[in-house]
């Protein structure tokens, strides 16, 4: 292997490292603040890149229709549920935000796709509409059982999971897709091209990673957030609602899996089931830092990516048993450094 | 007969007739079933029970299934049945190692650790030229009964049912017995349980090991079902399958894992071979209907199918409590110091809980430890108990440092306990919470339990239970959910719990918060007679009457130093204890 080889492999490395840290994130995060094992955040990166992609096409994606269809199952459930509690004046609102701005939000995008806008106009589409998917998927899926157990969550978790894949074989058909890069340019450092994609992926993520710490640093509600992430009961009797609580960390969700699919379309072609192993990866990232600190999964979640990059290498057929593999040490050393084990949930 | 057994009789009927009665293509359904039962019953246990949970069951099926076909295939002249058992010791490995890195720390490793042990030995499979690669090992073996050759689908049936209703069987015996309790209370119950000598990461380890073992037996048969394995059905998504079956089944009870893989498979069939019909065209819909369904099912009952379906069945009567030789008790000395405690001292952060605190306990007194909210008595309790670790100085009891023991270990040198906030298990009866008290006088492990071999060690320690239970009072209540007791009772089944134990030391933390008068005397009666037989009792409390008539010594705490010590009408008149009571007049 030449220098020239080892920093290309380093490059990618940090690149898909940077897409995993932003999963990780999104996995952090919701697990804290819902107790939800988020296996659907892959099919979120999915869903980005292939919306993106339909758009470039000039086809309208099947997130829209997904999207319609979330927001009136939604919808009929909070009619539903005013009319058990014979509880209406919130209906107005509620219905507002989980029938008929997902319902414009999809309409907007059916209406724009033949246009073929501009690139970035086609990012922003992306985005809103993936987004828009996450709140609803809490409302319909996960919150009639918010009080559950973290085994039922989890196991709802991958009920949706599976329901997703399916969805995305039927609306983006069994090909994969690439999108085009952001940019062509290209840098040399030395002897090393440095791609403009990369630079962008790593810019962006970081820029994305700051806005979520000014959320949670400095809105109310960011600090609603970490309020029920530390204490649930507390949260509720200070007046935080847990559904508020949970679309909107599944809005956030959605939106780090939506950017993580852009970033990552033009890296590689992802096809409808390729979600699940990328956020395990992120999950591997997770891990390794504890499951509990930011800056530390995401340094975890570089590590993955320049481990694959380098296993790719030199033994590309086992580049997933070793990423996986390198859990097992780090969970050693955990295991061997911690002697108290307290109590769980 | 009652009515469970007729419908036991029924069921054992119906698998025997079978696959006689029904069409092939019905009987290889119900060979799937059974398998996957058997890996189901592994999690019931595991994840439903213990609250651990395994991504990872597919694995270990995969590692079973492997294992004999590559070496019926290279060295045939091995019996499969003694593939089996490498099979078994290879999953018991891999399962110990796995369960020692993850169980023993707080959190969500096992699931993790699993998800990433399940996908590595997926692609490890896959990639493996010995193993075959993605188009696995073809032409395994058939096995070979006594010499009858097990040729098709309908003798494997026999077999396979036969190891899933035995799996159940051992499974169920477990679950009602020493370690049983044990494991029950792992779920929410983890202090508490160690409080009484259960060394929780040992017996984690133990049942994830016995929940691999189900999946490699479940391996072996498919294997050799089959005559062929490639990876695919060992992959992660088997495995989150595995756990589908056993919650939606119910995985509270080994009746859901049977229900759950029986719901699971049928469904699957069902729409693979209609939804196409139905819809017209083909696509991945079925796996889109399955998942919307699952969601509504949990939607609609979040305990799985087995609790709504044993509803239909009348409740089985608690079995009455046979006499028996009473358990073994522990020598209890006759004089000098038990428990010495010098110069203690917890510091958490900057707070300084409990400041270098000295006091001994003789043989056979009640000593009360008491002081104004805030004061550190709970601390001190905890220091004593091992619940929390000294920053300084030592506690010796019998002459023995406690100083660096888990609580579990304490537990065993004759310590029992009871907690402020009361800790039972609120879906055991207060029979089967009493007994796990008496966890450290039974020596009753896994297999023996599983296997049936328990049971005169069974009924001493039910008898105990049952004793302790009438001694304190709560007769009537032997056999009630612990759940339906009032918060006052609950406090007293937690004595009656730490009697079971048979301790040489009693530490009671507010035992007559929340009783009415007369229990409260009841309970003081209780206690001194329990003195008068040489027991030694340190009590935590803030009923000054309660104290006052019952304790032969005090120690009264402020800030987390000592204030004064002595006999309870001195400490009555003592005017710094008065003045931290009730303020500087």
């Amino acid at each position: 292997m030449t220098f020239s080889i080892a920093a290309l492999l380093a490059q990618d490395g940090v690149t898909n490292g940077a897409i995993y840290a932003l999963l990780a994130l999104a996995l952090v995060l919701v697990f804290t603040v819902t107790r939800v094992i988020f296996i659907p955040s892959g099919e979120f990166v999915t869903y980005g890149t292939l919306t993106l992609a339909a758009l470039q096409l000039g086809k309208p994606p099947g997130t829209v229709g997904l999207l319609a269809g979330l927001a009136l199952v939604a919808g009929a459930m909070e009619c539903y549920a005013a009319a058990r509690r014979r509880d209406w004046w919130r209906l107005p609102r509620r219905l507002a935000l989980y029938l008929i701005l997902p319902l414009l939000i999809a309409f907007g995008v059916y209406a724009a796709a033949p246009l073929s806008l501009p690139l970035p106009l086609q990012i922003v589409l992306t985005l809103i509409i993936v987004t828009a998917l996450g709140p609803l998927l809490y409302r319909v899926a996960y919150q009639p059982l918010a009080e559950a157990s973290v085994l039922v969550l989890l196991i709802v978790s991958v009920a949706a999971h599976f329901a997703m894949l399916g969805l995305g074989l039927w609306f983006f058909g069994a090909e994969g897709s690439r999108t085009p890069p952001f940019t062509d340019a290209t840098f040399h450092v030395g002897d090393i091209t440095v791609s403009g994609q990369s630079i962008l992926v790593l810019l962006s993520s970081l820029i994305l990673i700051g806005a979520l710490y000014l959320f949670f640093g400095r809105t109310l509600y960011g600090k609603a957030l970490r309020a029920t992430a530390l204490n649930r009961v507390g949260a509720r009797l200070v007046g935080i609602s847990p559904s508020l609580a949970g679309s909107l960390t599944f809005m956030l969700a959605a939106l780090l899996g939506a950017f993580s699919g852009v970033l990552i379309g033009p890296i590689t072609t992802v096809y409808y089931d390729s979600g699940f192993l990328i956020s395990l990866k992120g999950f591997v990232g997770a891990i390794i830092g504890g499951l509990s600190s930011y800056p530390l999964a995401a340094a975890g979640s570089l590590l993955v990516g320049l481990l694959e990059s380098f296993s790719s290498f030199w033994a590309s057929a086992f580049k997933e048993v070793i990423v996986f593999t390198l859990i097992i040490p780090v969970l050693l050393w955990r295991s061997l450094t911690t002697h108290h084990h307290e109590e769980e949930e | 007969m009652s009515a469970r057994a007729v419908a036991l009789l029924v069921l054992v009927a119906a698998l025997l007739i079978a696959p006689v009665a029904a069409p092939p293509f019905w009987v290889t359904l119900l060979n799937y079933i059974g398998l996957y039962s058997i890996v189901s019953l592994g999690l019931v246990l595991l994840t439903g029970v213990a609250g651990q949970t395994s991504f990872g069951q597919a694995a270990f099926v995969g590692l079973g299934a492997y294992t004999t076909a590559y070496l019926s295939l290279n060295y045939p002249a091995i019996s499969p049945w003694l593939n089996l058992f490498i099979g078994v010791a290879l999953t018991s490995v891999v399962a110990l190692f796995l369960g020692f890195i993850t169980l023993r720390m707080k959190g969500h490793y096992l699931p993790l650790a699993t998800i990433a042990w399940g996908i590595s030995l997926f692609y490890t499979f896959g990639n493996l030229e010995i193993l075959g690669g993605h188009t696995g090992l073809a032409g395994i073996p058939s096995l070979s009964f006594f010499g009858i050759e097990l040729r098709n689908e309908r003798h494997f049936y026999y077999l396979i049912w036969t190891i899933a209703m035995a799996s159940l069987w051992a499974t169920r015996n477990l679950l009602d017995s020493r370690p049983g309790r044990a494991v029950r209370a792992l779920k929410g119950g983890l202090e508490m349980a160690e409080a009484f000598g259960v060394d929780a990461g040992r017996l984690k380890i133990v049942i994830f090991v016995y929940a691999a073992l189900l999946a490699c037996i479940s391996g072996w048969l498919y294997a050799h079902l089959q005559r062929f394995v490639n990876p695919t059905p060992f992959g992660i998504n088997q495995g989150i399958e595995y756990l589908f079956m056993a919650v939606v089944g119910g995985a509270g009870s080994v009746w859901g894992a049977v229900v759950g893989a029986t719901l699971i498979t049928l469904l699957k069939q069902l729409l693979q071979d209609y939804l196409p019909v139905l819809l017209g065209r083909d696509g991945n819909f079925e796996v889109v209907v399955f998942g919307i369904l699952m969601i509504l099912l949990l939607q609609r009952t979040r305990d799985g199918v087995w609790p709504w379906l044993a509803r239909l069945f009348p409740q089985q009567r608690p079995r009455p409590i046979a006499k028996s030789t009473p358990l073994p008790r522990r020598s209890r000395g006759v004089a000098g110091r038990l428990l010495v405690v010098e110069g203690a001292r917890k510091q958490f952060g900057g707070l300084v809980a409990v400041n270098n605190l000295s006091f001994a306990l003789s043989r056979g007194e009640i000593l009360g430890l008491i002081g104004p909210n805030g004061a550190g008595k709970s601390t001190m309790f905890n220091l004593i108990s091992g619940a929390l670790p000294l920053s300084a100085g030592t506690i010796e009891f019998e002459g023995r440092s406690t100083a660096g023991r888990q609580p579990f270990e304490i537990a065993r040198l004759g310590i029992c306990r009871t907690f402020q906030h009361v800790k039972l298990i609120p879906t055991m009866s207060v029979l089967d919470n009493v007994a796990l008290g008496a966890y450290l006088r039974g020596s009753s492990g896994v297999a023996r339990a599983a296997l049936r071999l328990d049971r005169r060690e069974e009924a001493m320690t039910l008898a105990e239970a049952a004793a302790q239970i009438e001694r304190v009072g709560l007769r009537e209540h032997l056999h009630s959910a612990l759940g339906s007791l009032a918060l006052g009772k609950q406090r007293i089944v937690e004595i009656a719990r730490a009697l079971a134990g048979d301790p040489c030391l009693l530490l009671l933390d507010e035992p007559a918060a929340g009783l009415r008068y007369l229990e409260k005397q009841e309970l003081a009666a209780l206690l001194r007679s329990l003195r008068n037989e040489g027991m030694t009792i340190l009590l935590v409390e803030h009923d000054m009457d309660f104290v006052m008539g019952l304790t032969d010594r005090l120690v009264v705490m402020d800030f987390g130093q000592m204030l004064a010590q002595g006999l309870p009408g001195e400490i009555q008149k003592n005017p710094v204890v008065l003045e931290a009571y009730l303020g500087g007049v």
